[in-house]
């Protein structure tokens, strides 16, 4: 890609995180900020229980709503396995933001496949602008596991230009009404936790 | 104007508001479905309807449009085989209020049974079509195709793809123009195609085709962008957006009406740069036309013919990018994770027992085709909407009765009404002994809980008729027709076992909610 004013963003997880919610929050940001902005998403049979991403681009014009591979500045993964299945998608100084959370297919479920157990490490060793973090206490705290992608952006808040008050403008916009006081709470949570310390949680 | 993030799903319902669209019909299917939803939850003013299947959809659209209304049917490329019978003939008749079929293709089958290119449609039933390249555009040219289709008297195609209907971006908001009946006439030499009123509304049709292919030159769907005439690359739909990322100095002929195509345009260009090259999803449409224009472009020797494009392909094919990241790659495997039936899900219950029976199964379309794939493995042919029952009873023709005892049909609620009642009246009717398992959930679950006939719902969400199809089945002439839950396992069992071997048709309804649905 020849433009250097594009940020490309890559939500990554499974079927039922809310990966696609996360990314329409994230384009009402930028669209608000007076962005052009793109986002692609899957839906459908590959959607059943199946890997979900979303790949949200945003700058002065913005053309493929594809992240082109080796083009992802920020890669946000709700499990381990979808963040390593992501990884050609990463710039080399890319930041990968992974959730400490291992969801297994029904094929591990089943016996059949296997889950690797050394995700974690390997991508400490080996990716060297990642970020691991724990979404469980946040969640605990606000009592609902469904506001985990919202968790997750409270975490990739810190790293994007935007202040705090357009990303609750755009959760305001975007959530259910009677989930609106839950979320910007999560939010918050996760924003605070993180803030300025990102990059010394690996 | 005012700027709202849209999917092009959306952005079609809201192109079809602003354009005065009255009537609205279609069958749910990846990736249309959105189409009519958005226009049912948005634009109340808009009759909006599932039918039953897309050629009725059609042909509700046609008698709307006929009737005076501006009207709109939305499906996948799948649906349009199924509605192809009546958009080769309403070709002939043309429209009275604006009449436009929303295609949605498939390119890389996210979820489809095929990669079916309809761009071939629309040279095939000589009618215009439109091929929006972002959600934008599929506002501005689903509300302009209906101008064109009343301009014309033809009904005109808008071909979405997969990554045009399900990405978001920036649509502007137009004011609508102000929903007008047209007047009905009766004009039988028109609207009713006799052999003697089908030839001269042919000559008709060429002649459209004349002012169209002048139309496709200038009305500015179809432009050239100059820049650089070293590299001169004709594209169209999402695959210009590609192009514009991974090639910002080539000029470009992008093609947004890519029927009729815009002869002396393509001359034009190709006249006027060094290296020529035809960019597209799917096949060498586009390129084989400019073939037979005298042109030597460079396209699916270079760029794949199946699968969707993506940025990086389109920057290897065109600039030689080297693919290679400095992110190493995990070294290990990774758990795949195929779309599965949910837990719990009612299908579950049943795929279990046809398994223990090792039963042969002619599947069809719907979330329990997933049960061909581990742990079921239970499925052994499936082709389109309502074939399965058709197979059946070719099963029973190729190899007997004691065969077919070891053999069902299952097909669910929806696809059962869609297209499955013809062939169960065949089944009847040619005097076969076969087993119809209709796994009714009570709703089209694969799409998105869809309402059908036989949920007594509408698009509109009001109540209505609840088609029985017990006695829909028995109105066949199927005798034994049994319901069961399928959770009672042992019952469903024994009435599985008990209707595979009766010397008679028989349907099994199994019945039990989907296990998402509220």
């Amino acid at each position: 890609m020849v433009k250097h004013d594009m940020t490309n963003i890559i939500f990554a997880g499974v079927g039922g995180q809310g990966v696609l919610l996360a990314g329409k929050i994230l384009m009402q940001v930028a669209l608000d900020a007076g962005y052009d902005v793109k986002e692609s998403e899957v839906h459908g049979m590959a959607q059943r229980g199946g890997s979900v991403d979303c790949h949200v681009r945003y700058g002065d014009t913005v053309y493929s709503p594809l992240v082109e591979k080796g083009g992802a500045d920020y890669i946000v993964a709700f499990e381990y396995v979808e963040a390593i299945r992501k990884l050609d998608y990463l710039k080399e100084d890319g930041k990968l933001i992974v959730n400490r959370l291992a969801v297994k297919p029904v094929l591990v479920e089943a016996g059949l496949e296997e889950y690797p157990q050394d995700v974690e490490s390997w991508i400490k060793e080996n990716v060297k602008n990642s970020v691991l973090i724990d979404t469980k206490d946040v969640l605990k705290e606000v009592k609902s596991s469904r506001a985990l992608n919202i968790v997750m952006l409270g975490a990739l808040a810190n790293y994007l230009a935007f202040d705090k008050e357009s990303w609750e403008e755009a959760i305001k916009k975007t959530v259910k009404e009677k989930f609106v006081e839950m979320n910007l709470n999560a939010f918050d949570r996760m924003f605070k936790k993180t803030a300025g310390q990102l990059d010394i949680m690996v | 104007m005012h700027k709202k993030i849209m999917l092009g799903n959306e952005a079609v319902a809201r192109g079809a508001y602003e354009a005065g669209c009255m009537v609205a019909a279609g069958y749910p299917g990846t990736p249309s479905t959105e189409i009519l939803e958005s226009v049912a939850a948005n634009y109340r003013g808009i009759k909006a309807q599932w039918s039953p299947n897309e050629k009725v959809a059609l042909d509700v659209v046609a008698g709307a449009s006929v009737a005076g209304a501006r009207a709109m049917a939305a499906m996948k490329h799948v649906g349009l085989n199924v509605a192809a019978d009546s958009l080769f003939t309403l070709s002939y008749t043309g429209v009275n209020g604006g009449m436009v079929i929303v295609n949605a293709d498939d390119p890389g089958a996210w979820s489809s049974q095929n990669e079916q290119d309809n761009r071939h449609y629309a040279r095939a039933a000589k009618l215009p079509m439109l091929d929006p390249s972002s959600p934008e555009e599929a506002r501005q040219f689903t509300r302009m195709a209906f101008d064109i289709s009343e301009q014309f008297d033809r009904p005109v195609i808008v071909r979405i793809t997969t990554r045009v209907a399900h990405s978001q971006g920036a649509v502007n908001l137009e004011e609508p123009k102000k929903a007008k009946l047209k007047p009905f006439e009766r004009n039988p030499k028109k609207y009713v195609m006799i052999p003697a009123h089908a030839r001269p509304r042919h000559l008709f049709v060429e002649e459209q085709a004349k002012k169209l292919k002048e139309y496709s030159e200038t009305s500015g769907l179809n432009r050239i962008e100059w820049n650089s005439r070293s590299t001169g690359i004709i594209t169209n739909g999402i695959a210009y957006q590609y192009v514009k990322e991974v090639c910002p100095d080539a000029s470009i002929l992008k093609i947004g009406m890519v029927w009729p195509l815009p002869d002396k345009l393509i001359c034009e260009f190709c006249n006027n740069v060094d290296e020529l090259y035809v960019v597209e999803e799917l096949d060498p449409f586009i390129e084989d036309y400019t073939r037979a224009l005298g042109y030597k472009p460079r396209g699916k020797e270079i760029i794949p013919i199946c699968g969707e494009l993506t940025p990086e392909i389109v920057d290897m094919a065109i600039n030689q990018k080297v693919p290679g990241n400095k992110i190493p790659s995990y070294y290990g495997k990774l758990p795949g994770r195929p779309p599965a039936l949910c837990k719990g899900c009612p299908h579950g219950y049943v795929f279990n027992v046809l398994k223990k029976l090792d039963l042969n199964v002619n599947g069809d379309i719907g979330c329990y085709t997933l049960a061909v794939l581990p742990p079921y493995s239970a499925m052994h042919t499936q082709t389109c909407m309502g074939a399965g029952i058709g197979m059946h009873v070719g099963f029973e023709k190729a190899r007997g009765e004691d065969f077919i005892k070891k053999t069902v049909a299952v097909i669910g609620d929806s696809t059962f009404v869609h297209s499955g009642i013809a062939p169960l009246i065949d089944l009847v009717y040619n005097k076969c002994h076969g087993t119809v398992i209709i796994l009714d959930n009570r709703a089209t679950a694969m799409t998105g809980h869809q309402d059908h006939p036989a949920t007594g719902r509408t698009l509109m969400g009001e109540e209505t008729h609840e088609l029985d199809l017990e006695l829909l089945a028995k109105a066949c002439g199927v005798r034994r027709v049994r319901k069961v839950d399928p959770k009672d396992v042992e019952t469903f069992e024994r009435v599985v076992k008990e209707e595979i071997e009766a010397k008679e048709p028989s349907v099994i309804i199994s019945l039990r909610k989907c296990i998402l649905k509220r």
